[in-house]
């Protein structure tokens, strides 16, 4: 089974904002659910090579706490938390971000929308901050890491064996 | 440049340090060629139209920071990452698309996986 290669697409847009957008190939519920649901959550959320998800606490309600924690080589650990602002399961998902210190000065303002179209999911998140600075900081910072190739289709694969088994 | 902290907050002028040592693009260059292994100025300065001295003061950003260290070979004074905790939470930090390239990567083969798995019953709404 071949599986189509998607690209992150990343831009800036306007003084304050950073655009993803990537596609995937499965219904925009479970992408929605993926993003929601922590025992699904902990199973790809990360960042580089060596860092795993350590915790995850969500109350999905609008007004409800997120608490997310990340660890990673050398007893090194990151935190983000935030509050939901709207929910609408399965396009629309919008949060507060603040990462833990010593990163905290600002605070982001994500929306994430989730959209079907020709059997794919098409997922677009706008990241607002609170300055120009922390936004272009953020821009500036791609493209400079070099990286381990992530070749996870044999993984995948012995994977899928063993659960068709 | 040297800066006055009016709070006398050692953590805050670390990650003043910090940001100001990653704000600047030679000097994540140097960080991404140095995550590859440890590299004496000559090595560093190859790739940059810059003179050595230029690279140097680089470098002293980056080491000021608690970014890089320098080994022990006298002539040599190879450079290479830091790798306390905060070189790592910072290295987390500064590659934003590595970052969610790797998720959504993981993210992909997750989906796959859900999606050829036999429909269970859904998981509870609380954790």
């Amino acid at each position: 089974m071949m599986r189509l290669s998607h690209t992150l697409d990343i831009q800036g847009q306007g003084d304050l904002e950073i655009v993803m957008r990537r596609q995937f190939r499965a219904p925009a519920a479970l992408v929605y659910d993926a993003y929601t649901r922590p025992e699904l959550l902990k199973r790809w959320f990360g960042g580089p090579p060596g860092w795993w998800m350590s915790l995850c606490e969500i109350d999905l309600r609008v007004g409800g706490a997120y608490r997310f924690g990340l660890s990673g080589p050398n007893g090194a650990a990151m935190g983000m938390s935030g509050v939901y602002k709207d929910l609408d399961r399965p396009g629309r998902l919008v949060n507060t971000e603040r990462f833990d210190p010593p990163f905290d000065q600002t605070e982001q303002l994500i929306t994430t929308t989730i959209t079907e179209a020709d059997g794919l999911a098409h997922f677009v998140a706008v990241i607002r901050y609170e300055t120009r600075e922390a936004r272009d900081m953020m821009l500036g910072s791609m493209g400079a890491g070099v990286g381990p190739g992530y070749d996870r289709l044999e993984a995948l694969l012995a994977e899928l064996q063993g659960e068709a088994a | 440049m040297q800066r006055v902290s009016s709070t006398a907050d050692p953590s805050s002028d670390r990650l003043d340090a910090v940001f100001s040592a990653l704000a600047d693009p030679t000097r994540r260059a140097i960080l991404a060629r140095l995550a590859l292994g440890e590299a004496s100025v000559t090595e560093l300065a190859e790739p940059f139209a810059m003179s050595q001295p230029a690279i140097s003061r680089h470098l002293k950003v980056l080491e000021q920071a608690g970014l890089i260290t320098t080994g022990h070979d006298a002539q040599r004074r190879p450079r290479r990452i830091e790798g306390g905790p905060m070189a790592e939470a910072t290295r987390w930090l500064w590659d934003f698309r590595q970052f969610w390239a790797a998720n959504f990567d993981r993210l992909d083969d997750l989906l796959m996986l859900l999606q050829a798995e036999p429909p269970t019953g859904a998981g509870g709404g609380h954790h």
